[in-house]
Formats: structure tokens, sequence, C-alpha cells
């Protein structure tokens, strides 16, 4: 009797409430704002999928003022961190989705997606207006988002990689930096700098092919080094590779950071803000976070010099994050007149005047760094950045001709596995777990694989 | 006696310890949401930092709440539907077992064994197809699917504990099926629901492959929505943490409310 007045009580209810509130829950498409690619009366609404940079999050704040110049296009911003942003949207444009207006897509991916035919081709519609001035782009950058002379994506802000260092720790040991170092002249300060509280350099380690992959490939190109040779053998094994990544790995244990496995770009930049580590080559990008004084310890304190060399010229690697639209939107017209807004120098003077001149996306348009009061915020990094910017070769960034355009990566869509799959193996190295050799015999087993599929 | 007492303090020790090791993390994520972004990742750890809700107000900025909408949706539709399904399907499978009980049980199980990356493209186009891409009830349906299998798992472990004198009892009473079912048997085994459905709620709340690549706008999910603050050139520790605090607190609010029950839940041979 008494489990008959439970069960009345609990059990019955619940079984009939569970279902029905289920269904009323689940019985709606979901709470977010309004698809892409719909229209409701007359507005259409865009769906944007991009990285979660600062100069993303200002485009976001900012745009309205397109929405109220265009009152019949809406968009929809979808933020993502950059992986999962390479997933979703290599699924989405590769299986014809077309969940996606505008996509974010970095200068590794935009010639592999052309050539897949998942871009629209945006040379005519950038050609034909002439207040953009589509030559005003960085060439370098444009060249790396070209195929076949057709431009299938815009710079939305671009970078190259340079040295940064910290003056003060420098004075301090009276050293000075010229403006153009070796990398055996960066070695010798980071082994005199280093000490028990501060680290002679930061260098990323972190596996991945954006990560550890991105300033190790262009030391490996300036020791003389290359992924492939002009018909695609790998060359990974060779003397000028092993060379390059031995003294890489020498140099992070010798006089870098304590974890390199773990230290990518935001851990470097913790460490330089807090005046951790005496130099980092990375980003251009980074400077401007280091003279922040918001976040940073040590902001005007900072030398910024050319990327280390050995026997290039520079040394460079050349990165943009791009606005592109997919060949599956339904959005065509309304998508690329938001990339050309986004991508304008209408665009940069309002991030100047409404979010600060220091915030204006760096590395896109030559115009930028023409503006007065962008040379007076950036004062300390704009000019060589753009010096490094234009000076960068992605055709040859080595000693020796390449098959393919781009400085840190293989524009081959095995490089991602490839370059994945090395520096997990090279962690090992850095952790003391394996020797360099027979990891970079592996390498070069896989490199040959990815190499002959080119052939 | 003094070894049985020191044998318990050590049990004592070791469990703090444990309970330490897995809640520090936890608190640490809480205690550096309220830090400035520049003394997130300081070395040594600031302690006494510029406490701020300033990471709370960007993200509530970024409109959080429908996404914690879409959550819910598809977290609790699917531990209701689950547990609907469930429930009748262990007690065909302990209580009056059909017949090959055992191939039965094993096809459930076997619907986990291949890793949902295989599926991802043939469930991607199936959705394609039908409309259902960006969408909570689909995505709702796919989590039914995930779950199911391990909550009939467990109801049936749980539903294997009833005694049969009591259903025996229930039927000489002249007890049908209805009321053997949610008359006597569930509410002796309403702890098992509970820690079943707090189970498939969890799983469902923090999943993250299927809502990432199944969904653009409309139907986003908690989980994909926090990765959106890792900022591949800039500091966020700070700022994911506000986030992740915010997220959690739907889970925790469920397992209070469910503590009680799954206790006995977890401990149902008790019911003997």
């Amino acid at each position: 009797m008494m489990l008959t007045t439970k069960v009345r009580r609990k059990a019955v209810p619940a079984g009939f409430a569970a279902g029905a509130l289920a269904l009323a829950l689940t019985g709606c498409a979901g709470a977010g704002g309004g698809g892409g690619g719909t229209e409701e009366g007359g507005t259409v609404e865009l769906t944007l999928a991009t990285v979660n940079n600062p100069q993303m999050k200002d485009m976001e704040e900012l745009k309205s003022a397109f929405e109220e110049d265009h009152p019949d296009i809406k968009v929809n911003f979808i933020q993502m961190e950059e992986n999962d942003l390479r997933d979703a949207v290599t699924k989405d444009v590769a299986t014809n989705g077309g969940q996606y207006d505008i996509v974010t897509v970095g200068s590794y991916e935009v010639p592999i997606w052309a050539e897949n035919g998942w871009l629209a081709d945006l040379t005519q519609d950038l050609e034909s207006d002439a207040e953009y001035d589509v030559d005003d782009l960085f060439e370098p950058v444009r060249d790396a988002l070209t195929l076949d002379d057709s431009l299938y994506a815009v710079p939305f802000y671009g970078e190259s990689s340079m040295l940064m260092y910290n003056k003060e720790l420098f004075d301090e040991a009276g050293l000075t930096m010229p403006d153009r170092p070796t990398w055996q002249q960066v070695a010798d300060y980071a082994r005199q700098l280093d000490s028990d509280t501060v680290d002679g350099i930061c260098l990323r380690g972190k596996p991945g092919w954006g990560e550890v992959f991105a300033p190790l490939t262009t030391v490996v190109q300036t020791f003389g080094g290359t992924w492939f040779d002009e018909s695609w053998d790998a060359q990974v094994d060779s003397p000028e590779f092993t060379e390059a990544v031995q003294f890489y790995v020498d140099l992070v244990k010798d006089a870098g950071e304590a974890d390199p496995v773990s230290t990518g770009f935001t851990e470097c930049l913790n460490n330089v803000s807090q005046g951790r580590s005496a130099m980092w080559v990375d980003a251009t990008v980074a400077a401007g976070l280091l003279e922040d004084p918001e976040s940073s310890d040590v902001a005007g304190k900072m030398g910024y010099a050319h990327a280390p060399v050995v026997e290039t010229e520079e040394s460079g690697w050349l990165w943009s994050w791009n606005l592109a639209v997919p060949e599956t939107t339904q959005n065509r017209e309304a998508a690329v007149e938001f990339v050309k807004w986004a991508t304008s120098k209408e665009y940069h003077e309002l991030v100047g005047n409404e979010l600060g001149w220091s915030r204006v996306p760096p590395g896109a348009r030559n115009s930028t760094y023409e503006i007065g009061e962008y040379q007076e915020a950036a004062a300390a990094f704009a000019p060589i950045t753009r010096d490094i910017m234009l000076a960068v070769n992605p055709e040859q960034p080595g000693v020796a001709p390449q098959p393919w355009t781009g400085i840190q990566y293989v524009t081959i869509p095995e490089f991602q596995d490839l370059g994945n799959q090395v520096s997990q193996d090279l962690a090992d190295v850095f952790a003391g777990r394996s020797e360099l050799g027979p990891v970079l015999e592996r390498a070069q087993r896989l490199a040959q694989e990815a190499g002959d599929a080119q052939k | 006696m003094t070894t049985s007492r020191l044998r318990g303090s050590l049990v004592t020790a070791v469990t703090w310890v444990l309970v330490l090791a897995f809640f520090f993390p936890v608190a640490w994520m809480v205690f550096t949401a309220f830090k400035p972004e520049s003394q997130a990742a300081t070395m040594p750890p600031t302690f006494a930092p510029d406490f701020t809700l300033d990471r709370f107000e960007t993200v509530f900025s970024r409109n959080m709440l429908p996404y914690l909408i879409n959550s819910l949706s598809a977290s609790l539709g699917s531990t209701l539907l689950v547990l609907a399904l469930a429930v009748p399907a262990a007690y065909a499978l302990s209580i009056r077992p059909i017949v090959n009980v055992r191939d039965a049980l094993f096809f459930f199980i076997s619907t986990r064994f291949m890793p949902v990356a295989a599926s991802i493209i043939p469930v991607y186009l199936l959705l394609q197809s039908v409309g259902g891409l960006d969408n909570v009830t689909w995505l709702t349906i796919l989590y039914i699917g995930v779950n199911l299998p391990i909550a009939v798992w467990m109801m049936r472990s749980f539903l294997a504990e009833v005694p049969r004198e009591l259903i025996e009892a229930a039927q000489l009473d002249g007890a049908r099926l209805g009321t053997e079912i949610f008359r006597v048997v569930l509410p002796i085994v309403l702890p098992g629901v509970a820690a079943a459905g707090l189970i498939c709620f969890i799983f469902a709340w923090n999943e993250f492959f299927l809502a990432n690549l199944l969904t653009a706008q409309v139907a986003r999910t908690t989980p994909p929505f926090l990765t959106s603050f890792v900022d591949g050139r800039g500091q966020f520790l700070s700022v994911l943490s506000a986030a992740s605090t915010v997220a959690i607190v739907p889970v925790v609010a469920a397992g209070w409310i469910a503590q009680k029950q799954l206790v006995r839940g977890l401990a149902m041979g008790a019911i003997k």
C-alpha cells in the first residue's frame, strides 16, 4: 500500500512529464539567431564563420556600421577556435553544406580550397570596383591567395614573423641587438641572458603544423633546408634540415622556456609580457600586444628586429587570415559586399576612429601604413612589420627553388597531417624521450609519401 | 584497534587528497575567471589578483543565453526521452526477459563500439539530406541514440536488483504490466533512474564533437561556444574560465538536485 501511494506521487507523473517536456523542449530549431542564407522580410542574413582573434572581434563590434549602410543585410558571426573552424568549414564546403556565407580562411588553405572549387572567384568583383583598390593589398599576401591569376580571398589581416627582445635586459647585460641578426648571434645572446629567473629566448615547441613548425620551418629554410625539392622529393633527412632542427632544439633546451612542448604563441606572449623571456621570434602582430600597458609589463621596453637569418636575406613567415565566399552560399552578392567593406580602406579608417588606431588590422593594405595616426600609434613596430612583409618571398623563401607558394608551410593538403605527426615526434625529442635522427628518418618517409602524391 | 584506526585515518586522508585533486582544477578555473587577463597566467601564480567581473561582462556581451538554451533543450530533452525509452527496454531485458537477451544487450552496446568520428560524414550527409543541420531537434535525436545504450545497460543492472518476490506479490494482487512497472518497480529504482539521467544529462551537456560539426548558428550549443573564446593571437585564459564557470552552473545544479537520489543510486545494492 505504501508503495502505491509513493508511486502516484512520483513515478507516473514523472513518466508522462518526461515525454511531454522533452518534446516541447526540442520542438524547435534552436535558440540562436536566424540561420544564414535565409531571407526574412527581404533581409538577407549572412553567416560568417571566423577565428576569435582580436581583429575579428573588432569587426563584429563594428558590423552595425555596415548594417546601417545596408539595411537589407544582417551579418551573424560565429567565432570558433582555429582548429575547430578548420574542421567545421572544411566539412561544410566539402559537402556543399552551405551553412556559411563568408568564411575566414588561412593563407595555407586558400589555394588548396580554390583548386577544389570550394571558393568563389572574387577577381571581377574586386577589380571592377576602383574605390576598393585591390592593388593596395600587400603583394606577397595577395600572391599567396591567388591561383591561376584569380583571387579567391582577401586579407583581413596579415602578419610576418620577427625577433622581439627586451631592451632593458639587453642594456643590463651590455648587449646590442643588430637590426638584422643571425641565428648564431641570437643563440649566443640567449645563452648569455638565460638565468634562473629569465629565459634567454621563447620559441614555440607545442606540437602542430601551425605551432612549432611555423617558426621551425623558417629556421630550416634559412639554414638552407626545405621540406621538398623541386621534384617533390622529400628533403627532411638532409644535413641542412637536420642541422636546423638540432640547432632549434638545442637552443630551446639550453636557453629557452622550461616546458617547450606546451608552449605556443599565447604562452610565449605571457612569458615575454611578464619579463620572463629576453627574446621571442614569432608573429609580428605580437608587438601590438606587448606594447599594450594594460596587459603587458614590458610596454615601451621592447625592441624589434628582422627574424634571424643564416643563409637567406629574410626569414620572416607570411600568414594572413582572409575572408572568402564559399561557392555554396545562396547570398553571394551580399557576402561579397560585406567582404569588400571589411577589407576596405574605409573600414581601416572606421576602426581607427572608433576603436583606436593601434587596433587597425595590420599587414593587409599598404595605405594603412601611410595613415599618420596609425604611424604614430604603432611607431614601435609598424615600419619594421611593413618592411618585412614586403621583403619576404613566398615563392622561394629558402635557398633553393620550391614547387609551391608559401613560407612556413607546404601548400598541399597532406601537410597538415605530415606537420602534425612530425611535430608530435619532435615533442619526444624536446622531452628527451627520443633522438632526433630516428625522428627525422620517419619524417622523411612520411614526407616522401606526401611528396609522391604530388608527382 | 590502533591499526584499524590508523587505516581509517589513512583512507580518510587519501579520500581528501583525491577530492582536492579533482576539485582543485575547477576551483582554480572559477578563481581565474575573476582575474584580469594579464594576471591569469603569471608565474608564480597570483593568489591576490585585482578581482574583476569584466570577463563575465565580456561573456554575456557575447550573448551566451541562446547557447545555454540550446544546450539545455538538447540535454534535458534527450535525457528525458532516453529515460522514457530505457526503462521499458531495460524491463524487457531483466525483469520480463525477451528471447535472446544477451544478443539484444550486445546489440545495444555495440552501437557504441565505433568512434563517433568514423560515422560523422554519413551522419552529416543524412542530416543534410533531411534538412537536419543546425537544428536542435535533430541534435537531440542524435544524443538519444548516443546515450540510450548506456541508459539501458545502467537501468538493466538496477532493475536486476529489484527483489522478484516483490513483483510476484504485486502480480498476486492482480497488478497488470503497467501497474507493475510504474507503481511497483519504478519507485524502487528511482535512485537508479536519477543516476542514469544525470549521467545522460552530463554527457549531452558536455558533448562537443557533434555539436561543433552539425550546428552553425541557430542550434549551436555551449561547448563549441566556449572554445570560441580561445584566441590564437592573444590572452584568453580569464575570459575562457569565466565562460566555463557559467557553463558548468546547470550541471552543478543538476548534480545538486539529484545528489540524494544519486548516492542511493550508486549504492543500489542496499535495496536487497
